[in-house]
C-alpha cells in the first residue's frame, strides 16, 4: 500500500512485478529450450531487440534524457523570463505550448522540468531499490526469525498510505511557511518517496531469495564451505536481480508521477525549481480557463511514465520464458 | 481455521502499534512547539497552553503519551482539536463520504477490470486484447488528478455537458460515480492485466482440460472452473487496495472538492491538528490491515486446496 505507483495507492507495482518473481525460478530450463544454451540476459536481450514496444520506449526515453541534460537544445527561450502582458495566453506559433500565469513560456519550462523531475525518479528509484534489496535478500537468506522480524518492520512501512504519510513527512520537516532550498527540497522529496516504498522491493527480493535458495547450485555451494557472502554475491545476487530490474523500471515511471502528485498538492518540489510537478500544481486554479498550463505538463509525465512502464513490460516478458 | 485466525490477528497487533507509533512520533515528536502560531498573532496564553498540554499530555515522555492516545481510541475518544471541535464527531460526518466513494471505486474497478481481463484473456492477441493493453498502459501512466480534471472538465457543463460533475456536500451515490471511477482507475488497469495474465496461464492446465473434456459448457468451465482458480491475485489485489483507495482519496477529493477524510486530513496537516492526523491514519491503518487479514481467509474459501492449520 505504500507504492507511489498508484499514488491511489497500490499493491499495483508489486502485483505487476510479481510475475517477475516466478521467473527467477524458471532461469534454468530457458536454456534448456534453446538448441544451443544461452545464457537467460543474451536471450532477453534476443527477444528485445525485435519488439516494437521495446524500441520505442527506448527511444522516448533517450528523448527525455538528452532533455534533462541539455534543455537548450530544444529551447533557446529562458525558463524564467516572465512577460505578464502574455499571462495565460493560448498556444500560439510564437510558444507552441502557450504561457502560464506569470507569461512563463511552457514550451520552455516544460524542456526544462524534464531534468527535476528525472533526477526525483532516478534517485528516488536507486534509494527505494537499494534498501528493498539489501534487507530482502538479508531476510530472504537468514533464519527465520531475523526474516520474520525484518518482514514484519517492513509491513509496518508498508501500512502507511503513500499520500498520506509523504504529506505528514513533508510537512513537517518543512513548515508551509518556510521556503528550503532547492537541493534540500529534493533529498526531502526523494527520501520520502524511497522511505515509503522499499517494502515493495523488499518483498519482490525476498521471494526471489527464497526461490533461489533453494536451488541446488546454492545448497552446493554451502556444502563446499562457500561463506555466506560469497553465496549471496556470485550465487543469489545474478538470480534474483531480473524481478528487481524490471520492478526498477516500473517504479521509476511512478516516481516521476508521484513526484508531479505531490507537487499537485503542494507539498512536493517548489519555485524556482522548474519542473512538471511544479508546472502542474501552478495551473491547478487556473485550468478551467487556461487548459494548457495542465494538459501540456501533464502529458511529458504521462508520455515518460509510459515509456518506462512499456520498457518495463517488455524486459519482464523477454525474461519470463512462460510468455513465449 | 480458528487458530489460524488468532495468529494472523496477533501478528497484526505489532504492525499496528509500529504504523500508528511511526505516524504518531512524526506529528508529534519533531516539531519544536506544537503551539506555534495557534493563537493568532500572538503567542499562547500560559494557562491555555498549561491546559491543552495536560489534555495531550504533552508533558509525559512520548511512548507514554502514545500510549494513552491509544488507551483513549480504544474507548472510542478520539480527543479535540487545539479549537476544541471533536475529532470523532468530525470524521463521523466524513467518513461515510469517503468509504461511500471507496466502495464505488472498488467496485467499478472490480467490474470492469474482471469482465476486460477475462475477455482478453480468453482471446490472446486479438484487437480486444490489443486495445485492452494499450488503454491500461495509457490509465496506468496518467496520474489520477490529471483523470479527475480532465474528465471533469470535458464530462461537464463547461466540455460537452453530458452530466453534472459537481459534487454537494452530503452526495448520494449517483453523484459520486465519476469520482469513484477516477478514484478506481488506476487500479482498474491493474486489476484488468493481472487477471487477464491469470486466466492465460490457467487455461492451459489440466483441470480445465478436464473440464472441457467432460464435455461441460464453455460458461461452466470459465466461470466456475477458470475464473475461481484465476481470481485469487486478483482477490488479494482488490482487498489490499480498499485501504489504499481511502488513503489515496484526498487527490480526488480535491479536484472534485469532495468533503471526504482526504479534505479533513489535508486541512489538519496544514494547520498542524495533530490529533486530527493522527486519528485518521489510524483508522486508515486499520481497515487497511482488517483487509489483508479478510483477504487471507477469503483463499479458503475461493480455493478449497489451501487449508489453514
Amino acid at each position: 500500500m505504500s507504492d507511489p505507483g498508484s499514488v491511489s495507492g497500490g499493491a499495483g507495482l508489486e502485483a505487476s512485478a510479481a510475475a517477475g518473481v516466478d521467473q527467477a525460478s524458471h532461469v534454468d530450463d530457458s536454456s534448456q529450450k534453446q538448441r544451443k544454451p544461452r545464457s537467460l540476459w543474451s536471450d532477453a536481450w534476443g527477444e528485445l531487440r525485435r519488439k516494437p514496444t521495446f524500441i520505442i520506449s527506448l527511444v522516448i526515453i533517450a528523448v527525455i534524457v538528452l532533455m534533462a541534460i541539455w534543455p537548450t537544445l530544444f529551447t533557446s527561450v529562458d525558463p524564467r523570463a516572465a512577460d505578464l502582458d502574455k499571462s495565460l495566453q493560448a498556444p500560439s506559433g510564437d510558444a507552441w505550448f502557450g504561457y502560464d500565469l506569470q507569461g512563463y513560456d511552457v514550451y520552455a519550462r516544460a524542456m526544462h522540468g524534464a531534468r527535476a523531475s528525472l533526477l526525483v525518479g532516478i534517485f528516488a528509484t536507486v534509494l527505494t531499490v537499494l534498501i528493498g534489496s539489501i534487507i530482502g535478500i538479508i531476510a530472504g537468506y537468514a533464519k527465520t526469525w531475523l526474516d520474520s522480524v525484518l518482514s514484519r518492520f517492513a509491513d509496518i512501512f508498508a501500512g502507511i498510505p503513500f499520500v498520506l504519510g509523504a504529506i505528514v513527512i513533508l510537512t513537517t520537516l518543512n513548515a508551509p511557511t518556510e521556503n528550503p532550498g532547492v537541493a534540500r527540497i529534493i533529498t526531502q522529496v526523494v527520501l520520502s518517496i524511497a522511505v515509503l516504498s522499499w517494502p515493495v522491493a523488499m518483498r519482490i527480493m525476498r521471494s526471489a531469495t527464497l526461490v533461489a535458495k533453494q536451488q541446488d547450485y546454492v545448497k552446493a555451494a554451502r556444502g563446499l564451505g562457500a561463506s555466506p557472502l560469497r553465496i549471496v554475491f556470485r550465487h543469489l545476487l545474478p538470480n534474483t536481480v531480473a524481478p528487481v530490474l524490471v520492478y526498477a523500471t516500473i517504479a521509476l515511471g511512478a516516481f516521476i508521477g508521484a513526484e508531479a502528485t505531490l507537487a499537485f498538492l503542494g507539498i512536493g518540489l517548489r519555485p524556482p525549481v522548474v519542473s512538471w510537478g511544479v508546472m502542474i500544481s501552478e495551473s491547478r486554479d487556473y485550468f478551467q480557463s487556461a487548459p494548457h498550463m495542465l494538459l501540456f505538463p501533464a502529458g511529458f509525465v504521462t508520455i515518460t511514465v509510459l515509456a518506462f512502464v512499456m520498457l518495463g513490460d517488455a524486459v519482464r516478458d523477454a525474461l519470463d520464458p512462460k510468455s513465449r | 481455521m480458528g487458530r489460524y485466525v488468532l495468529r494472523r490477528l496477533l501478528q497484526l497487533i505489532p504492525v499496528f502499534l509500529g504504523t500508528t507509533f511511526l505516524i504518531y512520533a512524526l506529528v508529534w515528536a519533531i516539531p519544536q512547539d506544537p503551539f506555534a502560531g495557534k493563537c493568532g498573532q500572538r503567542p499562547c496564553d500560559p494557562a491555555y497552553i498549561a491546559e491543552m498540554s495536560q489534555k495531550l499530555n504533552l508533558n509525559d515522555p512520548l511512548l507514554v503519551q502514545y500510549f494513552k492516545y491509544l488507551g483513549n481510541l480504544v474507548v472510542g475518544d478520539f480527543g479535540t482539536t487545539f479549537n476544541g471541535i471533536s475529532v470523532g464527531e468530525q470524521i463521523s460526518t466524513s467518513w461515510p463520504i469517503t468509504l461511500k466513494m471507496g466502495i464505488i471505486a472498488l467496485i467499478i474497478e472490480a467490474v470492469i477490470g474482471i469482465i476486460a481481463g477475462v475477455l482478453t484473456g480468453l482471446r490472446k492477441s486479438g484487437f480486444l486484447d490489443n486495445l485492452v493493453l494499450v488503454s491500461t498502459l495509457f490509465l496506468i501512466s496518467l496520474p489520477v488528478f490529471v483523470t479527475g480534471f480532465v474528465l471533469r472538465l470535458y464530462l461537464g457543463p463547461q466540455g460537452f455537458d453530458l452530466m453534472d460533475t459537481s459534487v454537494s456536500s452530503d452526495p448520494t451515490f449517483g453523484e459520486l460515480i465519476l469520482p469513484g471511477f477516477v478514484l478506481g482507475s488506476l487500479s482498474m488497469a491493474y486489476v484488468a492485466r493481472l487477471t487477464r495474465s491469470s486466466i492465460v496461464e490457467n487455461r492451459r492446465s489440466d483441470y480445465v482440460r478436464t473440464a472441457i473434456a467432460k464435455g461441460q459448457p464453455q460458461t461452466r468451465v470459465v466461470g466456475i472452473h477458470l475464473l475461481r482458480n484465476s481470481l485469487i491475485p486478483v482477490i488479494t489485489f482488490l482487498g489490499t487496495d480498499l485501504g489504499s483507495l481511502l488513503g489515496g482519496a484526498i487527490v480526488t477529493e480535491g479536484v472534485f472538492n469532495i468533503n471526504g477524510i482526504g479534505g479533513l486530513i489535508f486541512r489538519g496537516i496544514q494547520e498542524k491538528e495533530g490529533v486530527m492526523v493522527t486519528g485518521i491514519v489510524t483508522l486508515l491503518v486499520l481497515v487497511y490491515l482488517l483487509m489483508s487479514l479478510l483477504v487471507d481467509l477469503l483463499y479458503a474459501v475461493l480455493d478449497p486446496r489451501i487449508r489453514y492449520e
